[in-house]
């Protein structure tokens, strides 16, 4: 069977060319994938990466954009190599969460 | 060819900037890479000053590295011999630094057309031309540059001769690939900066050719 | 470590597989036949990388060339059209000389 990601040769529509600038948190989790997979490093594999993406299945692999795709992939592979734990990362997400808040708020744009 | 945002717009088409997050709520994505990126460096896998000089060298790549490579190859024959045996050493004999990941160029020439793709995921040169534009990761992109090339490259105003081999390069392993475009007619007098200008991300991809200066 | 083992400009055709898991030889060529036109080495297999095993045997990877033709049967564009596609050891078969 076709894998979703696997798409040389189907139909599809015309080339948007239109373009964006890529934003901060992109450029982030670009560079938390260079870091992990450099010689230095070698916690992951861009192939482990690109596995762990195709694993997100169809529906994810066209609702989430290409770097909430990167770190959906990676958070996961942390998991699974005992890197993060999932309590340790859910208390950190709430934490961020909670300081982004209190940013927001001070300045008047919450 | 950078603007205030140090990003090349060879085109002169201005893209929308995304508005950075502290403006907003951040979403899920969004928190799970802060998330993530602080524990890592709490966990000492990499360090605050690793981070930021990882997100400067992912800041400093654009196709201008990349357009300085080709326009040298324009002016000097040599030169052009040692990048289609070696990319890599040959961009570091202009002090750019194309990384580990084996870059092949390919030539156009009268006969021969060259276009990249990655119909897997998105692979791409990105040493040498920055991060991939959009259309390049697009379903639509990815779908139909390999069985329809040129009505793809003539959605980018691209028409190539029927009697050119039209070679299509699906970038599936280890290689990444940079097009080496045809020097355009017209340019005998221009120096190796002016040279420099002509060549756009695109033509590197090998969806459009540099501009002929005449036109 | 042994060498490679089709020649530059040898027939080869890409197994009709389909296993499930991480794989790069493109769906759209399993089946489809061409010819050898680059050795580049030898490089860790991703169908193993993939799952974090890193220090298996090593795979002869190759860049194979398609006639567009022989890929697609109601291909648009003119018959010197090609694909260039690299294709590890593993994904290759012998295919017969119509196929060169």
């Amino acid at each position: 069977m076709r894998r979703h990601h696997d798409m040389g040769g189907m139909e599809a529509g015309p080339v948007d060319r239109a373009e964006h600038d890529y934003a901060p948190w992109e450029k982030r989790v670009d560079a938390i994938l260079r870091l992990l997979s450099d010689p230095k490093r070698r916690i992951l594999r861009v192939d482990e990466l690109r596995r762990g993406i195709e694993d997100l299945g169809p529906g994810a692999y066209d609702e989430l954009n290409y770097y909430e795709r990167w770190i959906a992939s990676i958070s996961n592979l942390l998991i699974e190599k005992g890197v993060i734990s999932i309590d340790e990362l859910g208390r950190k997400m709430a934490e961020v969460e909670a300081r982004h808040e209190a940013e927001r708020a001070k300045g008047g744009r919450a | 060819m950078s603007d205030s945002h140090g990003h090349s717009h060879p085109h002169g088409q201005p893209h929308p900037f995304q508005p950075d997050i502290e403006d907003s709520a951040l979403t899920h994505h969004q928190l799970l890479q802060l998330a993530v990126g602080e524990l890592l460096m709490e966990k000492g896998i990499f360090t605050g000053d690793e981070f930021r000089r990882t997100l400067e060298d992912i800041d400093s790549r654009n196709p201008g590295d990349g357009a300085r490579v080709v326009a040298r190859a324009w002016v000097d024959a040599e030169f052009k011999k040692r990048l289609l045996a070696d990319t890599a050493a040959a961009a570091a004999e202009l002090g750019v630094d194309a990384g580990t990941i084996p870059i092949m160029t390919v030539e156009n020439t009268p006969q021969i057309h060259n276009a990249i793709v990655c119909t897997l995921c998105s692979c791409y040169p990105r040493l040498l031309l920055g991060l991939p534009p959009d259309w390049y990761k697009s379903r639509a992109y990815r779908s139909r540059v390999v069985r329809e090339p040129r009505a793809v490259l003539a959605e980018f105003g691209t028409t190539i001769p029927e009697d050119t081999e039209v070679r299509v390069h699906d970038s599936t392993a280890e290689l990444r690939y940079m097009v080496l475009p045809m020097r355009p007619e017209g340019t005998e007098g221009m120096s190796e900066d002016e040279l420099a200008k002509l060549v756009t991300r695109d033509c590197m991809v090998g969806v459009t050719l540099p501009d002929n200066p005449s036109n | 470590m042994s060498g490679p083992r089709f020649p530059v400009g040898a027939p080869v055709r890409i197994r009709r597989a389909w296993p499930p898991g991480h794989v790069r030889a493109p769906w759209y060529l399993r089946g489809r036949s061409g010819a050898i036109c680059h050795i580049i080495g030898e490089f860790g297999n991703p169908e193993e990388m993939a799952y974090g095993r890193y220090d298996g045997p090593k795979l002869m990877l190759y860049r194979v060339r398609f006639r567009q033709v022989d890929v697609w049967p109601d291909y648009a564009g003119p018959p010197q059209d090609t694909l260039q596609v690299e294709v590890y050891e593993n994904w290759l078969e012998a295919a017969g000389e119509e196929a060169a």
